[in-house]
């Protein structure tokens, strides 16, 4: 008896291990620099060297076209299309299409995130390892949400992802504003851990279980039984509760005031990490858990549930889709209108769920679709954002000021900025034939597919908000292009002697170009998108 | 040589491209090696569009016995989202193309005035002409989508960096604006695109609207062969195909689906995209950006605003709201024809209180483009008018020249103006007047385009103001009487106009001594507009003969579907609401 268990624990363990290589790869990695460290080798090699030799070698264990079927034995590599959903770990985790699709664009970002920091003078070599290390394990964190199965696992990932961005906010010594942003960021990321927590032991309590499809097959048997009124009470708390929780990863309003300050407050690099990176992650865990929650071997059961969560998620993504681009109207420090930006993306973001928890049980193959536009929308917001924020990194080496008005008659002053900036804020908009486009037109796409298929005038009206907070945002993204453009150089402005090297435009141009060519052919990214994502309800 | 012809219409688009490339790597001191580099881009685009109208050449004139689409571009471009890069020329797009090219010509020619950042500017108008050929060249309506809002950003620096002191303002202005109808135009578009089902299709219809497929080698499917993979397949082959999207407006029920308030898919999707033609149109109450935007553009970029962008919105809608959405069409002629008569009479009440000479010129195209709008939107075959699909061909090719003849009209009017304001720096009429003592030659051909403008007989604004107004006629009397009656309105503001500046005592006004005549570079953009003005004014079947063909043949289409479909749907209704009268009577 024990030795079967145990005989089937050590299998379960060692085929599950190679679903986890990534996150092991990163692990190690983050082993080396902590002992190259101790034998003082960074002093004399840069650890985000080693940290994006780590990446590298994490990505290609993760293989992205061809990622490893654990469910083989021996294991294989089988196209993405064609890769099953299995759990690990006895159902801790989850392993298919949609996270290693999700993990490849974070890996990716990641790489391109330690070549900035390589270029920026923010995060030098005295204070690297740390850096390194934070930043590598924050992205272990992250990735655990990415493929979680489980509640505890939901809290776990959250709070991986949380603390070590805690401290890199704050590693700037004796940076009085990041110490503060810091803090504020801490207590309101302990307080939302703390409700989600709540939600998370109500729920299990009601249920009896954390395994989430579990969890959703117990209560699609108390619907069918019918709920009493404390059971349905109790539901609704504890989905509010977690709720929160993920809206305090997401930025999303009422949960969002931490954005602004902790972006203003940390180094654009950090800021480009917790505005991609944290979305990205975030706004996966919302699929798991949503669906994870909705979906059930007869989907017509949980039809309640699954509306009740579509109509929270999508009201929220409205508001704070809306309230990010009012609210950036008045800004006047880059970073600050770049946080309500990135409140209004998550906003969008958040937008592409509801379309695929209505077509659930409707239309699998398109709620799987769905699935795959809110992957264009990441994998083209993860290279727009992050080049605003590298603008932002350059500018404030060379200038010391990261404030909108410094950045007048930029276009004389270093064209290359300029133009660059201006393509990445257009395209933050989402006007073609920039990337950003082809993002808005995959998830406005799957609303309108969601809506027409179901006839949910919930979708109607996000299509319309959505689309109308394109126009909103215009107004605030294209005062920065005005600014730089047209305004002429202020005498006040911020003295900017030299302009950013060569090394650093070129870093630009090598962002900024594939957001302006994307539009010429993004079929093979799409492809590889869908087929990620095929299997994610089948 | 059929290849030949299709690497020409695409280097249509591509040519502009190119050429701001490389003017990327010109010296941007020398001015004139930019502006004449620019130029020559622009005559490269005229040149092979003369060639396609010229007859003579088989491989290459435009077929005027044909009204189909001609000159097939296609390619396959996002397959998993059945996009194509989806060219075709016909005769509604064509007479625009030719437009485009001219006045881009004749604008850049006006634009030797521009001095500062010569080479931002010609850069920025080579993109802007891209995305214009590119709109009235593409069938796809993903791609059209795309250089509709190309074109938005060079024209928000043009107007913004290049513009009067209220440059930024009028901007953003008009960008918002714009920006807020292509929004609700993709909301439209992706509702039609999730709606459409080529399964619906015959093999004939596919044929006919170029719907196409590639097999994995990448050879071209035939009609059959692609009709039987798509009768096997599960779900909805969707498209973007403008001319499958027609045919499946006329010709299925796939837009019938009834949404929001009992409307269907087309009702909406026909009122989204019209609210988005309507404010590049613009039609009253859209139209508060036109006035700030020519105001404040520089002069070749109002000769380009009013000459071409605003008959994008026309083009939009008579390319797809009308042919894709004819339900919705139907129900809303009225609707249409009222905006249209409005904003003609708005329009000219407007341009009579202004003192600014731009400015009124400016309003002057809201009122012109009215004729357009009205002239689309007569249906003559509403319940209870004489069903005469006659009447409603005339409206049609009306409008389609007024948008010519305004082309011309207007941007010679916003050159005259520019003319005159270079010299003296201000735009106020009650400060002109007696220009015609110190420039004669200038104001005879300023005193013809306004004519043109004012729908003289014999010169190119009066063709299409008449046909409009008769086809208008077997719609309603009364809005042909308004439509007629403001054309007295155009005459007061045009003559008052005429008088203040031209006419009277010598001119004493800001900057008297710089008043000389109309210098060589002026005349030579300003002779082939007054040409042009006279010559479709006397002949206007140079432009008929290109798009008589394509207008009779979608009025057909059109008529045979409101026999076919929309009679028989309105009598079944009026059956039932008889029936329903009758069981309740006690």
């Amino acid at each position: 008896m024990l030795f079967t268990l145990v005989n089937h624990l050590t299998t379960d363990t060692l085929a599950s291990l190679v679903g986890l290589g990534a996150e092991l790869v990163l692990c190690a990695t983050i082993v080396l620099i902590l002992l190259a460290r101790m034998f003082q080798l960074t002093q004399r090699i840069d650890s985000t060297w080693l940290a994006m030799i780590g990446t590298l070698l994490a990505l290609m264990v993760l293989s992205p076209l061809t990622p490893w079927d654990v469910t083989r034995s021996p294991v294989e590599m089988v196209s993405i299309g064609e890769l099953p959903q299995v759990e690990l770990f006895t159902g801790m985790l989850v392993h298919d299409g949609f996270g290693v699709m999700v993990k490849t664009l974070l890996l990716v970002f990641l790489l391109l995130l330690f070549s900035l920091i390589k270029l920026t003078k923010a995060h030098g070599k005295a204070d690297s390892p740390d850096f390194t290390t934070l930043l590598l394990g924050a992205t272990i964190g992250m990735f655990l949400m990415i493929s979680t199965n489980h509640v505890l696992i939901v809290f776990l990932a959250i709070e991986m992802a949380s603390v070590p961005s805690y401290a890199m906010v704050a590693i700037r010594r004796g940076d009085r504003k990041g110490s503060e942003a810091a803090l504020k960021y801490a207590v309101y990321g302990a307080g939302a851990a703390g409700v989600m927590l709540y939600g998370i032991s109500l729920l299990c309590g009601l249920l009896n279980s954390a395994h989430l499809p579990t969890m959703a097959m117990r209560l699609s048997e108390l619907t069918s039984a019918g709920l009493s009124g404390s059971q349905t009470v109790l539901l609704v708390m504890a989905a509010l509760m977690i709720l929160a929780g993920l809206a305090f990863k997401l930025s999303a309003v009422p949960f969002h005031q931490w954005c602004p300050d902790v972006f203003e407050g940390a180094t654009a690099e950090v800021g480009a990490f917790l505005s991609v990176a944290s979305k990205a992650a975030a706004v996966a865990l919302l699929v798991r858990v949503a669906l994870g929650l909705g979906d059930s071997v007869d989907p017509s059961l949980l039809a309640t549930v699954r509306s009740f969560l579509a109509m929270l998620i999508g009201v929220v993504a409205m508001v704070t889709c809306t309230f990010g681009n009012l609210a950036a109207f008045a800004q006047t420090n880059m970073k600050r209108l770049l946080a309500y930006s990135t409140i209004a993306h998550a906003g969008y973001l958040m937008m592409a769920v509801p379309p695929m928890l209505a077509l659930v049980g409707v239309d699998n193959a398109a709620a799987s679709q769905c699935a795959g536009y809110l992957g264009l929308y990441l994998a083209v917001y993860l290279l727009m954002n992050l080049g605003a924020f590298a603008v932002v990194a350059f500018l404030r080496d060379t200038m010391g000021s990261e404030e909108i008005r410094d950045y007048a008659g930029m276009i004389h002053r270093s064209p290359s900025v300029a133009i660059c900036l201006s393509i990445l804020l257009v395209s933050l908009i989402g006007l073609p034939p920039l990337a950003g486009f082809v993002g808005k037109f995959a998830v406005f796409g799957g609303i309108a597919q969601g809506y027409l298929a179901t006839g949910d005038t919930l979708l109607a009206v996000m299509l319309l908000v959505g689309c109308l907070n394109t126009a909103v945002s215009l107004f605030y993204y294209l005062r920065v292009v005005k600014v730089m453009t047209m305004d002429p150089i202020d005498d006040e402005a911020a003295p900017m002697l030299v302009g950013p090297g060569i090394l650093q435009r070129s870093y630009l141009w090598c962002v900024t170009l594939p957001v302006l060519l994307l539009i010429i052919g993004w079929n093979w990214l799409n492809v590889w998108i869908q087929a990620a994502t095929s299997g994610l309800f089948s | 040589m059929d290849n030949l012809a299709l690497y020409i219409v695409t280097s249509l688009i591509f040519m502009p491209v190119v050429g701001a490339i490389v003017l990327l790597f010109l010296p941007a001191e020398n001015k004139s090696l930019l502006r004449w580099f620019t130029l020559a881009i622009t005559l490269l685009v005229l040149l092979p569009l003369l060639g396609i109208a010229m007859p003579g050449a088989d491989w290459l004139s435009f077929q005027v016995g044909d009204g189909g689409v001609q000159h097939v571009v296609q390619l396959s471009w996002i397959p998993s989202f059945d996009i194509q890069f989806f060219l075709g020329i016909d005769g509604i797009s064509f007479p625009l193309l030719m437009l485009t090219a001219v006045i881009s010509l004749l604008a850049m020619g006006a634009s030797w005035t521009i001095d500062q950042y010569v080479k931002s500017y010609c850069v920025l108008y080579l993109l802007l002409l891209a995305g214009m050929i590119g709109v009235f060249l593409s069938l796809d309506f993903f791609l059209f989508y795309v250089f509709w809002e190309v074109m938005l950003l060079p024209m928000y620096f043009l107007i913004g960096v290049w513009g009067g002191p209220r440059r930024q303002y009028a901007a953003i202005k008009f960008f918002l604006y714009t920006l807020v109808g292509s929004v609700l135009m993709l909301i439209a578009l992706l509702m039609l695109y999730f709606n459409s089902d080529l399964r619906k299709l015959s093999p004939q219809q596919l044929t006919a609207s170029y719907v196409a497929a590639w097999d994995n080698g990448g050879n071209l499917l035939s009609a059959e062969k692609y009709k039987q993979q798509l009768e096997v397949s599960e779900h909805a082959v969707h498209t973007f195909n403008i001319l499958a999207l027609q045919q499946l407006g006329q010709n299925s029920d796939a837009f019938d689906q009834r949404l929001l308030y009992g409307k269907s898919v087309q009702w909406w999707a026909f009122v989204l995209l019209f609210v988005g033609f309507a404010i590049k149109v613009p039609s009253v109450p859209l139209h508060t950006w036109l006035p700030d935007a020519h105001v404040e553009a520089p002069t070749p970029i109002s000769m380009i605003l009013a000459g071409l962008l605003l008959k994008m919105g026309g083009y939009g809608i008579i390319r797809i709201c009308y042919p894709i959405c004819p339900d919705a069409g139907y129900d809303l002629a009225w609707l249409v024809c009222s905006i249209g008569v409005i904003s003609m009479v708005y329009g000219a009440l407007a341009a009579l209180a202004q003192s600014d000479f731009k400015r009124m010129v400016a309003y002057s195209s809201v009122s012109h483009m009215g004729y357009v709008v009205l002239g689309l939107g007569v249906w003559s075959a509403t319940a209870g008018n004489l069903f005469d699909p006659t009447a409603w061909n005339m409206g049609v090719k009306g409008a389609l020249f007024q948008m010519i003849g305004h082309g011309i009209s207007s941007a010679g009017m916003f050159f005259m103006v520019g003319v005159v304001y270079d010299r003296v720096h201000h735009r106020d009429l009650n400060q002109f007047g007696g220009l015609y003592g110190k420039m004669p030659v200038y104001t005879a051909m300023a005193m013809l385009l306004f004519f043109a403008g004012l729908g003289l007989p014999g010169l190119c604004g009066f063709i299409g103001e008449v046909f409009v107004v008769l086809s208008a006629w077997n719609f309603s009397p009364t809005l042909a009487a308004i439509a007629a009656a403001v054309v007295i309105l155009t005459a007061g503001y045009i003559l008052w106009a005429i008088q203040r500046v031209y006419l009277g005592p010598q001119y004493h006004g800001p900057h008297e001594e710089a008043l000389t005549e109309i210098n060589r570079r002026e005349m030579a953009v300003a002779i082939p507009l007054c040409v042009l003005a006279i010559v479709l004014g006397v002949f206007p079947a140079i432009v008929f003969r290109y798009m008589d063909k394509t207008v009779d043949r979608q009025v057909t289409d059109l008529t045979r579907w409101t026999e076919e479909v929309k009679l028989p749907r309105l009598r079944a209704a009026e059956a039932e609401a008889d029936q329903e009268v009758a069981a309740n009577e006690p």
